[in-house]
């Protein structure tokens, strides 16, 4: 008699995101945080309906990962692009996936007004302290005496200023309906990151507003550290200085259940 | 339509509404705010999109994602607003997206004024933004031309995937005149087969300007310029004064061009054979129509509302077949007819030797004249 074998499938690729290996180093979060929204556009069913705005920086291919139709905006312009977007095919979902120097130097202006008008439109943010692409420089949420590239004795902050903390800033406008910060360095902060996720996104199809999402996130390469030793160094440096919460949750969103 | 008396921004703004404009995204600042504060009250009553946005840089990445939609859109600022959407613009020509500018130029540079100008034209048709990249430049020189050319913008822009961008200077926003609005057009429909809407029941699009393989980025310059030489062969305008018998040729666009023409006026009844040559499409610039007149002619005067910034493609067109003289006010000054008229006077007098740099002759005269 053949042994009866029960198999349950327990972790699958999301509908959402591409068969495609990812261009990103050894350890880093943003394969997690694309995998997250696949799921989430997954088990709304938005997929078709959802229009994604990349960044100037390491995910500026997002697009061949995350299987919705995209645009790439310029370097901090993304929640512009996703206005333009927005306002003239306002039944789509439009999200604008960001890093820290696009979103909180560069593109300051442009989070600050989008959030301010209430802008229908759902952010995520990653924040790992320090700029990818070109190399490890100093980002505007560096943290106190981090060495980067251009703060190669430590992020002074006589010299150079302090961290930025978005989230607590963009949480006091009033057009902002969702603004929370998660991690990406365990399990368990991953699945808080996607039910944040998925939040976010429930709020901008209920057409309440700016949401926001701010992931913190490793870059092991950057950092100049191992993939272990970066989801360590995260939560033994990173969190402290920008606490894991929810900064804005608007009543209507708290009691969703997924 | 009947003829009203009307100014030029409010009508350049109704022109694009009836031309099907859908959205629109703009920046207070003088002299062209009559064109947002137009589009705040209109839009919105026809349940289209305006939004004033929180910057020029902005309001061009908003076009831009708008663009990508598939929407009809257009943006509209003066000199200093234009220099921060270059940026956003050299975006949309490497997305190969369409959109319409109206230009309202001040003087400058920096801060400079808020008086007319001609002192974009650089700015304007030469690029501005980085990479190679030609946006469609038209300038009008009268209410009306201002409408027809805001109308013809879109269907140009349209018509090639590409930037027009109307040109206009602070007198044309700013003056009133008698002139007729088109009919309203009705919306589009249906969005353009490459627009991001949505991958519902198709494959995903991806509209950018990144090309990371530099095999493909050479392969989209050569796409953009090709291109460009289509609008080149097809969309040259230009009007023409007085040319039949004229022995000089005076070039001028705009306000320049249509103060140029009272001179030429005046200088007929004087007996000089003078004539007018108006590009209207600044780019694609009438070069061959330049050379052909550099051939009948004997001499040019070029007339701008800034330092000599056209002049440096009329010498090209010339190919230094004749003389070619400058007359310029910068700076938010405008030319009067006289002061044209006494350059004919003088070139019909004294012909002018071939050579030399015109531009430092006219520097030298009208430091004289001021002094």
């Amino acid at each position: 008699m053949e042994p009866v074998v029960e198999t349950q499938t327990v972790y699958i690729r999301p509908s959402s995101l591409t068969d495609t290996p990812t261009h990103y180093c050894p350890g880093c979060t943003h394969g997690v945080a694309h995998r997250l929204i696949a799921e989430v556009l997954d088990e709304m069913g938005v997929r078709e309906q959802t229009i994604g705005v990349a960044p100037v920086g390491c995910s500026v291919f997002a697009y061949n990962y995350i299987d919705c139709d995209f645009v790439v905006a310029a370097h901090g312009r993304a929640p512009a692009m996703a206005t333009g977007i927005k306002r003239v095919v306002p039944e789509r979902i439009v999200f604008t996936y960001q890093g820290d120097g696009d979103l909180a130097s560069i593109g300051m202006a442009e989070i600050m007004h989008a959030a301010g008008r209430g802008e229908n439109i759902t952010v995520i943010f990653l924040n790992n302290a320090i700029y990818g692409m070109t190399g490890g420089q100093m980002a505007p949420t560096s943290l106190p005496g981090q060495k980067t590239t251009s703060s190669p004795s430590g992020r002074d902050v006589e010299q150079m200023g302090f961290p930025l903390h978005m989230s607590e800033v963009l949480a006091k406008m009033e057009g902002a309906s969702f603004v929370v910060r998660r991690s990406l360095h365990d399990p368990k902060n991953i699945r808080q990151a996607k039910k944040a996720i998925r939040t976010a996104f429930e709020a901008q199809v209920r057409g309440m507003g700016f949401s926001m999402v701010e992931l913190l996130s490793t870059c092991p390469t950057n950092w100049g550290v191992t993939p272990v030793e970066a989801l360590h160094w995260l939560e033994e440096h990173m969190v402290p200085v920008y606490p894991l919460e929810d900064f804005k949750v608007s009543p209507e969103l708290a009691g969703l259940k997924f | 339509m009947a003829r009203e008396l009307l100014e030029g921004n409010f009508a350049m703004a109704e022109a694009a509404v009836r031309a099907g404009c859908e959205a629109y995204f703009g920046y207070p600042i003088t002299p062209q705010t009559e064109v947002l504060e137009w589009m705040s009250q209109r839009m919105p009553e026809l349940g289209r999109v305006f939004l004033q946005a929180e910057s020029e840089v902005a309001a061009v990445n908003m076009v831009y994602g708008a663009a990508c939609a598939g929407a009809r859109v257009m943006s509209s600022s003066s000199s200093p607003g234009v220099s921060l959407m270059m940026e956003g613009l050299s975006y949309i020509a490497g997305t190969e997206v369409p959109c319409v500018l109206i230009d309202v130029v001040r003087g400058g540079p920096g801060l400079g004024n808020i008086a007319p100008s001609q002192g974009d034209y650089n700015q304007i048709v030469h690029g501005g933004g980085h990479g190679d990249y030609h946006p469609i430049v038209l300038a009008p020189a009268s209410v009306q031309e201002a409408i027809d050319l805001t109308v013809l913008a879109f269907d140009l822009a349209e018509k090639y995937r590409a930037i027009a961008i109307v040109m206009a200077d602070g007198s044309i926003g700013q003056m009133m005149e008698p002139a007729e609005l088109p009919e309203m057009r009705p919306l589009r429909t249906t969005k353009p087969d490459w627009a991001v809407t949505g991958a519902e029941g198709r494959k995903p699009r991806l509209l950018s300007s990144i090309y990371i393989d530099p095999e493909q980025e050479e392969i989209a310059n050569l796409r953009l310029v090709e291109r460009w030489y289509q609008i080149a062969q097809n969309e040259i305008r230009y009007k023409e004064y007085f040319l039949d018998d004229a022995e000089m040729v005076i070039v001028g666009f705009g306000t320049a061009g249509r103060v140029a023409l009272s001179a030429v006026r005046a200088a007929r009844t004087e007996g000089i054979k003078v004539g007018l040559f108006r590009p209207i499409s600044l780019n694609p610039f009438p070069f061959a129509q330049i050379t052909e007149l550099a051939k009948r002619a004997q001499s040019m005067l070029v007339v701008e509302m800034n330092t000599g910034q056209m002049l440096d493609d009329v010498r090209l067109a010339v190919e230094n077949r004749i003389p070619v003289e400058f007359y310029g006010r910068p700076g938010g000054m405008v030319p009067y007819p006289d002061e044209i008229l006494g350059e004919i006077q003088r070139m019909a007098r004294q012909p002018v030797a071939l050579g030399g740099d015109p531009r430092l002759r006219w520097l030298q005269r009208l430091k004289l004249a001021m002094n």
